[in-house]
């Protein structure tokens, strides 16, 4: 009994010390307040504050518009880089396998010097094209690793089927393979979503200066002004909203794969 | 019989990295044929079958199907269906889905021309694929489950769906892999019959993989029994059961006892200690292997028979009692009908026809190896301990290690290439692989008082050895042979290595 009231309170005390802050900033998100700690009665304002800056909307919008482009080119090379490796001989299979889960296991700021210094060499400015490059390269691992496992488990024989019925092997991709690994595809997708939204240190080396993203714009307030506008306070929640919507989704389409 | 020659395999040979699976396989089957292939797990036989498929390249050799080489022919352009072991049905898609996929992917001629006379080709209707599938599922029974989920199906009915997607697209040849192989056996028994009617309403040719010699035997017109990557017979079901033509093939179909035995003349053979009338020809004096079926024994009252064996076991298999009796230490199974009690001596008789006599496959190992300056044999990377003396006679060998002829001259037979000759019964297999040479029992043939075991090491050559130990298939063991009983010759003449 004691041993369950300890571990009980162990478990609470690690989810507070985890969650508290982030309960703290919703919280004052709802008041004028400039300081946390100091409640000025419940209010949007923050809110109004925030969708009327456009410096933060042009940021929001940058963020979606690079998550989603990312993990679209993400998820099309991954997949077919995924289905590539599975089908490679054994041994072409190991080394592939390999140099796919480096980016995964490497520093992302070595990622990201690295792709500063190659871009530079070769002449390139920091542009759109630049950031997606660094972008990609960070989610395309995750998209094999997802894509991976239900390619495992197809029947060793289904592509084989399929050329037997007298596909040819892109029909037999398109009509067989995609099919029957979507959910995986599906999975990796969003995980590029959510890794491209937080990313700041690819982020910031790979981006065009007028170009800033949430997590630059936040950075780039905080070094200046050294304190957050309040108006943060309500973005954070809203981004931590978004998250929590998009955890849900993701766990609901895996409890109900696992139904099936 | 002048049915026409369907599909020819000339000459085929598949190597996987230079592992030979397949070796000059030479087969041809005639149309609306049942041809199955037979035998344990990889012994070629769904390599094979991948070829005619056309998922494996042939390394070497020809595939003709009615005339015209396919071999480098990809597996889509094939008019040949496969049915997979496992089915390998498509899960995203519905039974009628299923079925269709071949039917949505095919061009038939229209009848049109273009303006360059070619003829236009054109997918098939909607109403045609419609009445195909319907067709298609009516003769597996499942017309009532085209828009169920494959995943709601049992393994009995997806094994129809696999079936009816390959029969749907009208195939010339359909190929089976196994696909017996993942249901229960009393669905086992029902598709065989199924499947035996199928062939004959539906006048394909069918080519049947299976390592189930029961299976083999109730469904094919023609069996094709394989082991180690090499055809071994081609025969009816009868011919492969009555006139097995090694121990091979006669221990892998159905119940046998085999014996090793000398032919005394043109109508006798010598085994289990006595003369046996037979019908075989073979040379005076060969050494042979003899088969005698277990239902071919007849029990008899003691005296009345060639000879007198006593009953050591019985047991009831339900239509027949299964007994082992023993003629001095040789066991003999014999099934017979009426009950005997255990411990009872009693007299066999086989007749003269059910007596099925084969060249003995080994009669000794070979091989070549070469010494090292030890005077060791080496032998596929093991070293083993032998006597160079027998390679000249009165030699001896001296302090140094050379070989002294009686004429005093001095041999350096390091490096020597060496014929090297061991007896079946020379050869000692032990646990474990501490050995100096290693391999893997592959196949293990019981001959009536000892086992013929045949041992495989990495290099891929195959130790034959008699052994009254019963070990398992698969088991890895040690190879040992005695000093003085490898014999050797050398390749080249002695006075090749004569020291200056």
């Amino acid at each position: 009994m004691v041993k369950k009231i300890l571990a009980r309170s162990y478990l609470s005390l690690i989810l507070i010390i985890m969650y508290a802050p982030i309960a703290l900033l919703i919280v004052y998100s709802f008041t004028e307040s400039t300081n946390i700690g100091t409640w000025s009665g419940f209010s949007f304002d923050l809110y109004r504050q925030m969708f009327a800056n456009e410096e933060i909307m042009e940021a929001l919008l940058n963020t979606i518009l690079i998550a989603i482009a990312s993990s679209v080119v993400s998820t099309i090379l991954g997949t077919l880089g995924a289905i590539g490796i599975f089908y490679s001989r054994r041994r072409m299979k190991r080394v592939l396998n390999g140099i796919t889960q480096i980016p995964v296991l490497n520093a992302e700021i070595v990622t990201a010097i690295s792709l500063t210094i190659l871009f530079v060499t070769l002449g390139i400015t920091f542009n759109f094209i630049t950031l997606l490059i660094g972008h990609v390269v960070l989610t395309i691992p995750f998209v094999v690793l997802s894509v991976m496992p239900k390619l495992q488990q197809l029947d060793p024989n289904m592509y084989e089927a399929a050329l037997d019925l007298g596909a040819t092997p892109s029909i037999a991709l398109r009509k067989v393979i995609i099919p029957e690994v979507l959910p995986g595809v599906l999975s990796g997708f969003l995980l590029c979503i959510t890794l491209s939204l937080d990313d700041y240190i690819i982020t910031a080396f790979t981006r065009n200066n007028s170009f800033s993203t949430l997590s630059t714009y936040v950075y780039g307030v905080t070094a200046k002004r050294g304190a957050l506008p309040p108006s943060l306070r309500a973005l954070t929640t809203l981004i931590t909203i978004l998250m929590f919507i998009f955890l849900l989704l993701t766990n609901f389409r895996k409890a109900k794969a696992v139904k099936n | 019989m002048a049915a026409e020659k369907i599909l020819e395999l000339k000459g085929v040979y598949k190597d996987f990295d230079g592992v030979s699976v397949v070796e000059d396989f030479n087969l041809y089957v005639k149309k609306g044929e049942f041809v199955t292939f037979l035998g344990p797990s990889g012994c070629g036989k769904t390599t094979t079958l991948r070829m005619i498929a056309g998922f494996e390249m042939p390394t070497k050799g020809e595939i003709l199907l009615n005339g015209k080489d396919i071999s480098s022919i990809p597996p889509h352009k094939r008019p040949i269906n496969t049915v997979f072991q496992r089915y390998a049905l498509f899960p995203h898609l519905d039974v009628y889905d299923n079925v269709a996929f071949g039917l949505k992917l095919k061009k038939i001629n229209s009848g049109k021309v273009n303006k360059k006379g070619e003829p236009i080709l054109r997918h098939l209707t909607k109403q045609e694929i419609d009445k195909k599938v319907n067709d298609a599922l009516k003769k597996v029974d499942l017309e009532e489950f085209e828009y169920r989920d494959i995943d709601t199906l049992s393994g009995g009915q997806q094994q129809r769906v696999a079936i009816a997607r390959a029969i749907v697209n009208e195939p010339e040849i359909l190929l089976l892999d196994e696909p017996l192989g993942a249901l229960d056996l009393k669905m086992r028994k029902d598709m065989q019959l199924e499947l035996k009617e199928m062939h004959k309403k539906l006048g394909i040719t069918f080519i049947y993989v299976t390592h189930d010699q029961e299976e083999a035997l109730t469904l094919s017109d023609t069996i094709v029994v394989m082991n180690d990557g090499c055809i071994q017979q081609i025969g009816t079901p009868k011919d492969i059961y009555d006139e097995p033509v090694n121990a091979f093939v006669a221990d892998f179909i159905g119940e046998s006892n085999i014996y090793s035995g000398t032919i005394i003349d043109d109508n006798h053979v010598h085994f289990l200690y006595h003369k046996f009338e037979c019908v075989d020809k073979f040379p005076k004096n060969e050494k042979v292997d003899v088969v005698v079926r277990p239902e071919d024994v007849e029990i008899m009252e003691k005296d009345e028979g060639i000879l007198n064996a006593k009953i050591v076991s019985k047991i009831f298999k339900g239509v027949h009692y299964e007994y082992i009796l023993m003629v001095g230490k040789m066991e003999l199974m014999v099934q017979d009908t009426t009950s005997y009690d255990v411990d009872t001596e009693v007299g066999i008789y086989v007749k003269p026809f059910n007596i099925q006599i084969m060249n003995k496959e080994f009669k000794s190992n070979q091989y070549i190896g070469y010494l090292d300056k030890y005077n060791n044999l080496i032998l596929d990377s093991g070293k083993l301990e032998c006597d160079i003396t027998q390679l000249l006679k009165g030699s001896h060998v001296d302090e140094e290690g050379y070989l002294v002829g009686p004429d005093g001259k001095i041999y350096d037979l390091t490096d020597a290439d060496v014929k090297v000759e061991v007896g079946l019964g020379d050869i000692d297999i032990e646990d474990g692989e501490e050995g100096e040479i290693v391999g893997e029992i592959i196949s293990m043939v019981y001959l009536g008082d000892h086992y013929r075991v045949i041992v495989r090491t990495e290099e891929e050559e195959d130790f034959v050895l008699d052994t009254i130990y019963t070990w398992n298939e698969e088991d890895r063991v040690s190879v040992h042979i005695a000093k003085e009983k490898i014999k050797l010759t050398l390749t080249k003449e002695i006075k090749e290595y004569e020291k200056a």
